[in-house]
């Protein structure tokens, strides 16, 4: 077998070294009825080659957005990556490393983690950040986890129109720990008063912004309001390319800012891996949960970086520790952080308007069409549809077409008829205007049947 | 020495006769410093051409930022030079041996990395209409068939992100199995050796953390075990092997002792390396187990992550799985995505999407490539390469568990008493030797441990020089007095010992302008 070098001499070799007769003696402590003597009933080793082929055949059976017209966003984007960051992180120095637990043969992978660090500190507009977390939501749900323990309160309110998968994981987090989570009903409109349902009793109130249905909102009121109670505001972005032109969570306010930052170097992949950015003030850093990184010197006094507040960690603190959060998403925050390297200032500002520019110029054309209305007064990328018909049907049968039309708000809600014929639709810098009109011909066609 | 804006600090100034600030650049000719990427930039660069932006009216609700953001602009040349040199200062399994105990880094396949880019896979969007992604429920499925094989379980939940996250995901079955039992059990069973995460993923299930200390002969204690039982247990949580290295003899007496009081079996597969093809899990009596994919089936580590930790579960569990899951009916696949219906028992989502998908299409590239016959070799291979380190050192070094190791080897510090030199120092020149080094400290239960983990991917000539190295530097250790050759290792990193104690005490954990 081509990773496995030993020979039948060699192993042979080895084992009289050892001082046992044969390999089975090595495995002596397995009970005796559990041993398995027969193969696993499963396939032999193939060749590369049959290997490499049998997984193309599972990606030819599927309907590749780089070959449809593609408008799916709800908390995973699809842009435009340029070539050097996958060439980047797969330098084997990178990839191949693990946890940088021997700071001085590990500088790589630390310096470029503070420089993540940084960069999400700045674009969300907080004193610091984490080394990431495993995605968005679970990101969300260590923020409320956190502010509960920040507040030593047990209660956090979601906001109506949080992603519903980001409120399902923060339940599924909170469920049997001694804190509680209470959401308000999505709502198209937007419509909560947030500030009505704050007390004293409250952690933190956690709003996406923009939210599920693509809206934005200035969340400054909010903050101050938390505030006054002592709760903390916890801000979701799941399209980090929006803080290109909006202003940012923390210039609003936020104690606490998490968010999906997939947009930014990481392959759409299917759901996953992606990148949970982490982000809050100063003054709550030993309650953060994951890996930080930090500056220090070297017994030269050279500049270096190492792993630090470990004690938060679970390999110190076991069961007191802040999270039980060990591998994060190192290599896709990498990937997150050379993008936004080449990016830069300008590019991150002009991503932003591109992106905003595509997809109001295709509201635009898609409101026009009879019998459909975009829903949003305010939206980035990504915006809200009624249709005269079902969503989800509409989105079979564009499939049908060729076309990924959009996401059915009904696959996220399911259940209510109110939101049965709402499509979330997303228009990115890679969606050409053929693509937009071959949407809005496909929207007619279905919509006129 | 580089000051904060990344110039030499004292240009042409060698420092003495220490290693580093004896040229003009900082550099030692393919040593290559790179400053932060925040010193690098200058405006009116960009690394990335775009269109120009559609003028449209604005629908941003006046929301516009106003302030600067603070990145730095670079051009595309300037970053590709400053990661390739970031690069540089990494170890890595390519480029050496690796052998952190606990952590199974073997060698990643690039076949597998091709595979996860391959059209059609790489680039499908997670929300895409099901009947458009039929290949890819059917890649979930298939690699679902191979770990259930592997395991010997019925169930398994694939959308767990890593170790931590699995163990997460078991033991919140294990407690929705009992509140749906309507049983308030409140504590669960750990051993002192376990990995941090396992107390740490028990306290976050509203469980209290009983340790259980490990025998004379390194496995958990079944007289003190025992003891502990009782009805308000919920389960218990073991890494088997364990972490010193060693198989639990007791484990079907373990899981029938868990189960005659109500209680359910958590395992910590960490170590799955050693076993694979020699046993299962499911023959053990496990109710719960996570894999590590970036583990045991090389997907690759990419300093910190992603991993992805799929749990398998028993038929007693399997019904409280968190959603997403593939169902297959009538050779058409689809998404159980919400809590309802079939799935009504489950506790709820772990994950935005369906799970660590790119980790998926590399693990199930890496069975194909070995097959059956393969996996049963890997554990072999790794169990051989074990047991030789540990006859190569225990001479010198102690083991403090007789008989023989699986896919590890566990050595305490005692032949280093009175010598000056402790288990740190030992790490540190061993990287100067050219070693990632062992796992040191862990686990907690032996003194000074070393730990290491050689995996199935090494040659015998790496094992021997390995063991040459170890060799050499505990007796250097041993016989000399020479403690400062030690204490000033490494030598030739990128960097020297760093001060950890500083950066905890007053952190600085991003760049900030210089004039701020």
């Amino acid at each position: 077998m081509r990773y496995m070098p030993h020979t039948a001499e060699e192993r042979a070799e080895m084992l009289d070294k050892i001082g046992v007769s044969s390999v089975d003696d090595l495995f002596v402590d397995i009970p005796q009825e559990a041993r398995l003597t027969a193969l696993l009933d499963l396939p032999a080793h193939a060749p590369e080659m049959d290997v490499d082929a049998q997984i193309q055949a599972y990606g030819a059976q599927n309907l590749a957005p780089s070959e449809a017209p593609s408008f799916l966003g709800a908390g995973a984007y699809r842009h435009h990556v340029p070539s050097i960051v996958d060439h980047l992180i797969q330098r084997s120095e990178f990839l191949t490393a693990y946890t940088p637990y021997q700071p001085e043969i590990s500088q790589g992978t630390l310096q470029a983690l503070f420089e993540f660090q940084s960069q999400v500190a700045l674009v969300t507009g907080m004193d610091v950040a984490n080394a990431s977390m495993y995605d968005g939501a679970t990101a969300c749900a260590e923020a409320v986890l956190m502010a509960c323990r920040v507040t030593r309160r047990k209660k956090a309110i979601l906001s109506a129109n949080l992603h519903p998968h980001y409120r399902g994981v923060t339940e599924t987090a909170v469920q049997f720990t001694n804190f509680s989570v209470e959401a308000n009903a999505p709502s198209v409109s937007g419509a909560e008063d947030l500030s009505a349902e704050l007390g004293k009793d409250i952690a933190c109130v956690v709003v996406q912004n923009p939210d599920f249905f693509g809206r934005l909102q200035d969340l400054s009121d909010l903050a101050d309001k938390c505030h006054e109670v002592g709760a903390l505001l916890v801000v979701v972005v799941t399209e980090v390319v929006s803080l290109g032109v909006i202003t940012s969570p923390g210039e609003m306010g936020a104690d606490i800012v998490v968010g999906e930052g997939q947009s930014i170097g990481v392959p759409l992949s299917f759901g996953g891996p992606y990148v949970g950015l982490f982000a809050t003030r100063q003054k709550y850093v030993r309650q953060m949960p994951g890996r930080l990184c930090g500056e220090t010197v070297d017994q030269d006094g050279t500049r270096g970086f190492v792993l630090t507040l470990s004690t938060r960690e679970q390999h110190i603190r076991r069961e007191k520790a802040t999270s039980n959060i060990c591998t994060n998403a190192g290599l896709c925050s990498l990937a997150f952080s050379i993008h936004m390297s080449l990016l830069g200032e300008a590019g991150f500002a002009k991503l932003a308007q591109l992106n905003h520019g595509e997809a109001v110029a295709a509201a635009d054309k898609i409101n026009a069409i009879d019998g459909i209305d975009v829903l949003n007064d305010t939206f980035f990328n990504e915006f809200t549809v009624r249709l005269p018909v079902p969503a989800a049907q509409a989105v079979e049968q564009m499939a049908q077409m060729g076309i990924l039309g959009g996401v059915p708000v009904s696959r996220l809600l399911p259940g209510q008829p109110d939101f049965e014929n709402l499509l979330l639709v997303t228009v990115t810098e890679t969606n050409s205007d053929a693509d937009v009109d071959r949407l809005v011909a496909a929207l007619k066609e279905i919509t006129s049947a | 020495m580089l000051n904060n804006v990344g110039r030499p600090t004292r240009p042409g100034a060698a420092g003495g006769d220490t290693p580093s600030g004896d040229t003009f650049t900082g550099n030692k000719a393919l040593n290559l410093e790179t400053p932060l990427i925040f010193e690098q930039g200058v405006k009116g660069r960009i690394g990335v051409d775009m269109h120009e932006p559609k003028q449209v009216k604005s629908c941003l609700g006046g929301l516009e930022r106003k302030q600067e953001i603070g990145l730095p602009d670079l051009s595309e040349p300037q970053v590709m030079r400053h990661y390739v040199r970031l690069s540089r200062q990494n170890y890595s399994i390519d480029a050496g041996f690796y052998p952190l105990g606990s952590c199974t880094m073997k060698h990643n396949p690039r076949i597998n990395e091709k595979a996860a880019r391959v059209k059609g896979l790489g680039d499908i969007h997670p929300m895409q209409p099901q009947s458009s992604v039929q290949g890819a429920l059917a890649l979930i499925d298939d690699l679902a068939h191979w770990l259930k094989t592997i395991t010997g379980m019925p169930a398994i939940a694939m959308s767990p992100a890593a170790g931590a996250h699995g163990e997460l995901c078991g033991v919140m079955a294990i407690r929705a199995a009992h509140d749906a039992k309507g049983e308030n059990r409140t504590r669960i069973l750990v051993p002192e050796s376990a990995h941090g995460t396992n107390p740490a993923t028990a306290a976050l299930c509203g469980y209290k953390v009983d340790p259980v200390p490990a025998r004379e002969d390194g496995r958990m204690d079944m007289a003190a075990f025992k003891a502990k039982l009782g009805p308000d247990v919920a389960g218990v949580m073991l890494t088997n092997p364990n972490t010193c290295g060693l198989f639990e003899r007791d484990v079907k007496e373990i899981a029938d002792l868990i189960h005659s009081v109500g209680g359910y079996f958590y395992c910590d597969g960490a170590n799955l390396n050693a076993i694979l093809g020699r046993t299962r899990p499911g023959d053990l009596g496990v109710d719960a187990m996570h894999i590590n994919l970036h583990k045991t089936f090389s997907t690759p580590h990419g300093g910190g992550g992603p991993g992805s930790g799929p749990v398998v579960l028993s038929d007693a569990l399997a019904a409280f799985a968190p959603v997403p899951y593939v169902v297959k009916t009538d050779n058409v696949y689809s998404l159980q995505e919400n809590v309802e219906g079939d799935s009504a028992k489950s506790f709820g989502r772990m994950k935005t999407f369906h799970g660590q998908m790119g980790m998926f299409i590399r693990a199930l590239a890496y069975m194909l490539s070995h097959g059956s016959d393969g996996l049963r070799q890997i554990a072999e291979d790794a169990v051989l390469n074990a047991n030789y380190i540990r006859v190569g050192l225990n001479d010198l070094l102690n083991a403090p568990f007789d008989g023989v190791c699986m896919h590890e080897a566990l050595f305490d510090d005692s032949t280093l008493k009175d010598t000056g030199v402790t288990t740190l120092d030992i790490a540190k020149a061993m990287i100067d030797e050219g070693y990632h080094p062992m796992t040191m400290y862990f686990p907690l239960v032996v003194h000074g441990a070393m730990l290491i983990e050689p995996t199935e991917s090494e040659t015998k000539e790496t094992l021997d020089m390995f063991i040459g190295s170890m060799r050499y530097l505990i007796e250097k250790a041993q016989t000399s007095n020479d403690t400062d050759f030690f204490a000033q290792a490494p030598r030739y990193a990128p960097r020297r010992r760093l001060d950890e104690t500083a950066a905890a005490r007053s952190p600085v954990l991003r760049w900030s302008r210089p004039d701020a």
